[in-house]
């Protein structure tokens, strides 16, 4: 493990990876899809460990572990099983509800894996968008709270005819993301504020507003006991794409399309190519002519403006109803997302419907044989942690191939 | 960079003099400025905002010591004026003439100072006859400080030392978990503060393995690692504790010892010298980190191999091993923070416990500019901050304000720390940076 892990990978790296690959090698450290596949192997490893130890027969069986060794595997094997099993009801298809020759029987679980991927999807290209750029956005979080903020309160508060009311409601949501993320990349282009430490308090700053607006008249909703917001006009709602017995909605296609924008600005815009030249190196960046400040501002707008987005959808999409959670922990698995995706749009959309599937089956999971949920936590950041340190999965698996980390070396606090 | 010039709480006198005559004008006045509208507001809004006539009324014993404090009684509207104008005059003198950079972060200090007693005597001119037990305030202040100390003191070691530390959080959450499982495994809180000092260090030792080993990006790592913990500890309190709370999850918690003499010593003593081990223990370890980073020889490593690890590297220090060694110290640490969030306080362990206060910790140590004494004060100033809210909520003042502003205040705070606009703030240079030999 160690020589693997010092040998500088020089001999056998990819010949000259292009700009933005470079970028993320710096952030992800150089690794495959075999070591991706191997990443999700292994962390679905661990995750059936600690499904066993949460399992009670498996724990009873554990007691006696010297007298019948056989019990604690048979059990713990039975356990693993069941709980995947019952992820995969979850997440792809459930026969028991099928039986049932209901369309939502069929497409139920589907539906869910969709409606959880969708504000995945849009946080991770965020997250990836910024990477591309250079910078960290760990504000998904604020941004999330922020764009949920302004396209509720549009859905609430005014009253607009069909179809208008859910465009404006969309747009306004888009803007209050991109203000809260260009916040952050107004104070690292004019102060050099670090962008990592900006998001991070912002979140924070985000979520105190959000109490305060829970708590005040006119947003929240009567009889003013809980902290919840007024509930968005139907109009304002985004339709629902199966029929009105499953959540999933057009929030999807607002996923896809910012993919697929996302994928047209980083390779054939040349804004694109100005920020990925800036992420790449802001130096050479600078020397080219490029406005490398500029440049962090409009990528935060931009990235702020997705995770915005990733707020609509969780309010127009689904609640309908602004809480104090209406984040749902979405700005941080997002990042999760955007790494397992390498910061391109087309595998960021595949990361988040895999950590969809992972959220909707970890219900199901829990439903059915009592697994907490917070496997699925475990489990990503598990895959996350694995594909950041590819000479770890690679020592793993005893497999050759470059060891180390990234060869480029990440920048601190002052970078 | 000369070394003296990170240090500047104990630069030599000649030294501190250049380092302060290269503070620019256009810092020196933008400081300046800011100092006197603190001082306005103080003044001005606070001053004007409470009630004329209207006394400030502040409790400062609790019946133990030697002697007992009589209430203080101030008029609150005159002192607000007072304490506005001296700001103001320091803000002037800096503007015109400007202290040297030890001296702003003492102005900066009593401006704070200013600001939060004019902001106590305008709260509780609201209904007439209102006091504050202000030892209470203090007392609970100091309460709220404790993990939010030690917290920073952990991401200072590890910052320190080359290895951001954003998993602070994680760890702590890690820790505080540990020490009510073990403690009540064991029904011995001292066995389960060493559970939470392993689990924090095992933490730590995670971090540093794909940072240091891995050169796994440190702030991507640190956000995995704390969802990592949130999922684990969530993960486990469901799977194991919750089902069984009476023998896996209600340890006993520490209580208060008084430490003789001292405790009775009026409003100190009832203040810092009646709490628990683990707060002994912070106060130790304050000390400790202090001395250590700037006297000792494992100090000066540490600051070494966070600045230039080229350099350090080239005079014999192993900077891996140093690195390793602090990060895993830190994890510990915070680990310690996490188990005064359970055995420390409430006894058991609930999901998500720290609620965000590995990240306040993590402002703190930015806001204070990565200095255990600038770290300890700024998580003082937050825990104050915290302890603002509960008041706010119990007291009547002129205007009403919501306690979540006041919940702002740190991640405010640090936000117009790092934008520069009192004086700029700066990372030990190798701050996140891997080092890789050769």
């Amino acid at each position: 493990m160690t020589d693997t892990a010092s040998t500088p990978a020089r001999t056998d790296s990819p010949p000259e990876p292009g700009l933005g690959e470079r970028t993320i090698r710096e952030i992800l450290g150089s690794s495959n899809a075999a070591v991706t596949v191997l990443a999700f192997v292994a962390a679905m490893v661990v995750g059936g460990i600690l499904i066993a130890i949460a399992d009670p027969d498996t724990r009873t069986a554990s007691s006696y572990f010297f007298s019948y060794p056989w019990d604690t595997f048979t059990d713990g094997f039975k356990a693993i099983g069941n709980g995947y099993w019952a992820m995969f009801q979850g997440a792809i298809f459930n026969p028991h509800t099928a039986a049932q020759g209901t369309l939502s029987g069929y497409l139920g679980p589907i539906s869910e894996t969709l409606t959880n991927a969708t504000p995945l999807i849009l946080g991770g290209l965020s997250v990836g968008l910024a990477f591309r750029a250079g910078l960290f956005n760990i504000g998904g979080q604020g941004q999330i709270i922020a764009g949920a903020v302004f396209a509720g309160y549009v859905g609430f508060a005014w009253h607009l005819p069909f179809i208008i009311h859910v465009i404006v409601a969309v747009i306004a949501g888009t803007i209050g993301g991109a203000i809260w993320g260009g916040l952050a990349g107004l104070l690292k282009a004019k102060t050099g504020a670090h962008e990592v430490i900006t998001t991070i308090m912002l979140n924070y700053v985000a979520l105190n507003a959000l109490g305060y607006l829970l708590s005040v008249r006119g947003f929240q909703a009567p009889p003013y006991g809980q902290a919840i917001s007024n509930s968005v006009d139907p109009n304002a709602m985004l339709w629902k794409l199966f029929g009105s017995s499953m959540r999933v909605n057009a929030g999807l296609f607002l996923a896809l399309g910012a993919a697929v924008f996302m994928w047209w600005l980083l390779t054939r815009s040349t804004l694109g190519f100005k920020l990925r030249a800036v992420g790449a190196n802001q130096f050479a960046a600078r020397t080219a002519g490029i406005k490398v400040e500029r440049g962090y501002i409009v990528v935060m707008l931009l990235a702020g403006g997705l995770a915005g987005l990733a707020g609509v959808t969780q309010i127009l999409g689904t609640n309908g109803q602004i809480t104090g959670d209406i984040d749902a922990g979405i700005g941080f698995d997002a990042i999760t997302v955007a790494l397992l995706g390498r910061a391109k749009a087309g595998p960021t959309v595949l990361a988040g419907l895999l950590f969809g599937a992972l959220r909707a089956g970890g219900i199901q999971m829990q439903s059915n044989t009592g697994t907490p949920v917070d496997l699925v936590e475990v489990v990503q950041a598990l895959i996350v942690l694995f594909i950041a340190a590819p000479g770890l999965v690679r020592a793993i698996f005893r497999l050759r191939g470059s060891g180390g980390g990234g060869e480029a070396l990440a920048k601190g606090w002052n970078g | 960079m000369s070394v003296a010039v990170q240090d500047p709480s104990r630069p030599e006198p000649f030294v501190a003099d250049v380092v302060s005559r290269r503070m620019s004008p256009r810092r020196r006045i933008g400081a300046g400025i800011a100092l006197v509208v603190v001082g306005l507001l103080c003044a001005l809004l606070l001053g004007l905002g409470s009630r004329a006539g209207y006394d400030a009324r502040f409790d400062l014993a609790n019946g133990g010591e030697y002697f007992t404090v009589p209430q203080i009684v101030v008029p609150a509207r005159v002192s607000a004026f007072i304490l506005g104008a001296v700001v103001v005059v320091l803000g002037c003198y800096q503007a015109l003439r400007g202290f040297g950079r030890v001296g702003l972060r003492w102005a900066i200090g009593i401006a704070i100072l200013a600001f939060l007693l004019t902001f106590l005597c305008w709260s509780t001119t609201g209904a007439p006859d209102q006091h504050i037990d202000m030892l209470g305030v203090l007392e609970q202040s100091l309460f709220l400080s404790i993990p939010l100390i030690l917290g920073a003191l952990a991401g200072l070691m590890c910052e320190r030392s080359g290895v951001i530390n954003v998993a602070i959080e994680g760890q702590m959450l890690a820790g505080a978990w540990a020490g009510a499982l073990v403690g009540s495994v064991v029904s011995n809180l001292y066995i389960g503060v060493l559970g939470a000092l392993v689990v924090g260090g095992l933490m730590g030792w995670l971090l540093a393995v794909f940072a240091i080993r891995y050169l796994v990006n440190q702030v991507v790592l640190g956000v995995v690692l704390n969802v990592l913990a949130l999922g684990l500890t969530g993960f486990l309190y469901d799977a194991l504790m919750q089902p069984d709370t009476a023998t896996l999850n209600s340890p006993a918690v520490f209580q208060d010892v008084a430490v003789p003499v001292l405790s009775q010593i009026p409003v100190v003593g009832p203040l810092l010298f009646d709490q628990t081990v683990i707060v002994y223990l912070t106060y130790a370890l304050i000390i400790a980190v202090d001395v250590a980073l700037f006297r000792t020889r494992w100090g000066l490593r540490a600051r070494a191999v966070g600045e230039h690890p080229r350099a350090a590297d080239t005079v014999g220090i192993n900077v891996l091993r140093v690195r390793y060694r602090n990060v895993i110290l830190g994890g510990a640490v915070a680990g310690l923070a996490g188990a005064n969030l359970t055995i420390g306080a409430i006894g058991g362990f609930s999901k998500n416990i720290s609620s965000g206060m590995g990240f306040i910790a993590l402002a703190a140590v930015i806001f204070g500019r990565w200095s255990p004494r600038g770290a300890v004060a700024a998580a003082l100033l937050f825990g104050f901050a915290s302890e603002m809210q509960n008041l706010l909520s119990s007291i009547t003042t002129p205007v009403a304000i919501p306690s979540y502003f006041m919940a702002m205040l740190p991640y405010v705070a640090t936000i117009f720390a790092v934008a520069g606009l009192v004086g700029r703030v700066r990372a030990p240079a190798a701050d996140g940076e891997p080092y890789v030999k050769g």
